[in-house]
């Protein structure tokens, strides 16, 4: 099909060969990665943001939801207030510490991007150990569903989700993100699963007699996670994205009180013309982290790909 | 009646939209308790295929397995899926060619061993932590308590092997396969590991059928040897008889390729020309007539049965029109 579809099945067989060589290849491909810019820059970022995020509450010099630069608000002049002593990016359109709400703001685009991963992954978990361990026509149906849903965009798909909540807040959001991820992991893992089914410990496993439940938890499950590893900082970057765009469409919380990048990014539009710096700040945050995360996933992926190996 | 008794095993690969592929056509051998049986071949000849049936690990799907092999008076290829299960890793166990890909690289080698023991006697976790410690010593792995709670990566290719025999002589089967146990380890771990096979068979009075493509494998440690050629036994002899007088031209062949100490210096080995690929089709005459410095007219015309050695006495088996003619004075002696 796709490059998509490709690009998971792809992921998915590494499960087999990795193993195949032992713990030993997982070894050398950090000892790669270690030595990679590439990885290490994307990896810098990721850190920083997850530092950002855990301590914002101490970094962010006021409260983000209170309007203590409201009397420089004037909205018929279009107003707003601008870098000052004690505030050095300024309010946004109704006067709050503009700097405070960036920096909370982590917090928002921290927990949506984790929550949408677990929750993707958790689902695709079950289907794609579902369909691996029990193949026939649980696989089949499985597979046609997940397919299906990987043929169609993902943002559009995340978004059509999203719309379909009459009263959107945080936790729809983190659904509608998280639906997409599911097709991912389950054709993911399902794809691990089948190439440790064929392998030699698997196989010696059976020739013991040992039962089949044991077989798929024990044998195959544990085996098949690597690539899964891989995918979820692919994922969180995907999912930090279509968390902002949704949020940026209006399908996101509508308490804007709690900052997030991407609803933030969506308020700024109404002034662009006149104050380009509040639609930057957030853009650039939203921006760097998902390159972070695609830079640290992509150079795993590549790491542990034996192709891309010299 | 033998412990094992195999007849008429065969094999059959069908694929959609291929042409079937017999990988074992029609083999039969026995095992007896505590005794060693050699399945002896070049790669390719069906010796893993044939192990796969007997332990029922084979596909179900695309897979014709026919003939027999009855386990202590029991059919083996009627069995359910379940009962199956139950006797695997109890009273059948096996031994693979590449000790680090047959160990779960996840878990740790303490558990691998207690999982089989676990399953099969029903004991606690701790019980059988015990067990695997005293199974490890036994198979000759120094400091057993700590390597129980190391992973296959941190072990040498030597003591993998000796760790997944423990784990197969975990339940004390009656019948062990070993599929080319020592094809992957350094060539002075393969004596050792051969030498510890050889004793805990004896010691526990365990059948013992011995895969390999190796002769000298062969010559130390089975009593009785099945030369196999695209899926068939062509040549089954004791061990002495067979190293003494190979008879089949396959045989005499692999014997002449293996180096051999008293071989005058300078002398070049001679290995079988040609190869497995060249086959014909044993419906056609003889599998092997393609590669056979004794073929004769009729090798390509009629299929060689299986029949007692016209010539040379003994309890021998032999599938070929023109054997090899038992040439030096030693040989000669054996004759009457
Ligand atoms: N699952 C399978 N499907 C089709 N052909 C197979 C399969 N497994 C083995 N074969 C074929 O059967 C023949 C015998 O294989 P095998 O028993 O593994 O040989 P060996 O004597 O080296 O152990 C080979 O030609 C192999 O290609
Ligand atoms: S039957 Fe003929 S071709 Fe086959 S091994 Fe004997 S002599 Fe060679
Ligand atoms: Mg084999």
């Amino acid at each position: 099909m796709s490059t998509r579809t490709d690009k998971i099945d792809a992921l998915a067989e590494q499960a087999a060969r990795t193993d195949s060589a032992g713990v030993s290849v997982a070894a050398a491909a950090w000892r790669r990665l270690r030595r990679n810019p590439v990885f290490l820059f994307g990896a810098a970022i990721v850190v920083a943001f997850v530092a950002l995020a855990l301590l914002s509450p101490w970094l962010a010099p006021y409260d983000p939801g209170e309007r203590m630069l409201g009397d420089q608000v004037i909205r018929a002049r279009d107003q707003i207030p601008p870098p000052q002593e004690g505030h050095p990016l300024g309010g946004d359109q109704v006067g709050r510490d503009l700097l405070s709400r960036i920096l909370i703001g982590s917090q928002q685009t921290l927990m949506v991007g984790v929550l949408a991963t677990l929750i993707g992954f958790t689902g695709g978990l079950v289907l794609g150990t579902l369909a691996g361990a029990l193949g026939g026509w649980v696989d089949t149906v499985v597979m046609r569903a997940v397919d299906v849903m990987l043929s169609i965009p993902g943002l559009l798909l995340a978004v059509s989700i999203g719309a379909l909540f009459s009263q959107p807040n945080q936790f729809t959001v983190i659904l509608a993100v998280a639906m997409v991820q599911v097709p991912i992991f389950a054709r993911l893992l399902r794809g691990s699963m089948l190439a440790q089914r064929h392998s030699d410990h698997v196989l010696a496993a059976r020739a013991l007699g040992v039962r089949q439940r044991a077989i798929v938890f024990r044998h195959m499950l544990p085996n098949s996670l690597g690539p899964v590893i891989v995918q979820s900082t692919l994922v969180l970057a995907i999912s930090i994205i279509d968390a902002a765009a949704l949020s940026f469409l209006g399908l996101g919380n509508p308490d804007d009180r709690i900052p997030e990048w991407g609803a933030m990014l969506g308020e700024a539009q109404k002034a662009i013309d006149s104050h380009p710096h509040l639609a930057y700040w957030p853009a650039a945050c939203i921006i760097v982290v998902a390159l972070g995360f695609t830079l640290m996933g992509e150079s795993l992926r590549e790491a542990l790909d034996p192709k891309s190996r010299r | 009646m033998a412990l094992l008794e195999v007849r008429d095993l065969s094999v059959v690969f069908k694929r959609k939209g291929e042409e079937p592929f017999t990988a074992v056509d029609g083999v039969s051998f026995d095992v007896e308790p505590g005794q060693t049986v050699g399945l002896v071949g070049e790669s390719g000849c069906g010796k893993s295929v044939t192990s796969m049936a007997i332990m029922g690990l084979l596909a179900k799907r695309g897979v014709k397995v026919s003939g027999s092999a009855k386990f202590d008076g029991t059919e083996l290829l009627t069995l359910s899926d379940k009962q199956m299960r139950d006797r695997r890793g109890q009273e059948l166990g096996m031994v693979f060619q590449d000790p680090l890909s047959s160990l779960n690289p996840v878990i740790s080698i303490g558990l691998q061993v207690a999982e089989v023991i676990e399953r099969h006697r029903g004991l606690s976790r701790k019980e059988a932590s015990v067990q695997a410690a005293e199974l490890l010593d036994k198979v000759g792995i120094p400091d057993p308590k700590r390597r129980l709670s190391e992973y296959p990566h941190q072990l040498s290719g030597g003591m993998r092997q000796r760790a997944l025999i423990a784990i197969a002589l975990a339940c004390r089967p009656r019948l062990l396969i070993a599929d080319e146990p020592t094809t992957a380890l350094d060539v002075t771990i393969q004596a050792q590991i051969l030498a510890l096979l050889a004793e805990l068979v004896k010691e526990t009075d365990t059948a013992l059928i011995m895969i390999t493509h190796d002769l000298g494998v062969v010559a130390g440690l089975c009593d009785e040897v099945n030369v196999l050629y695209g899926g068939r036994v062509v040549e089954r002899a004791g061990r002495h008889d067979l190293f003494r007088v190979p008879r089949h031209p396959y045989t005499h062949g692999l014997l002449a390729s293996i180096p051999r100490l008293d071989a005058p210096r300078g002398e070049r080995l001679s290995p079988i020309r040609g190869s497995v690929a060249d086959n014909i089709p044993w419906t056609q005459g003889c599998a092997f007539a393609p590669r056979c410095p004794n073929a004769i007219d009729t090798c390509v015309e009629v299929t060689p049965a299986m029949e007692p050695d016209p010539v040379v006495a003994g309890e021998r088996l032999l599938r070929c029109h023109n054997p090899v003619e038992p040439a030096d004075r030693v040989e000669q002696e054996i004759l009457t």
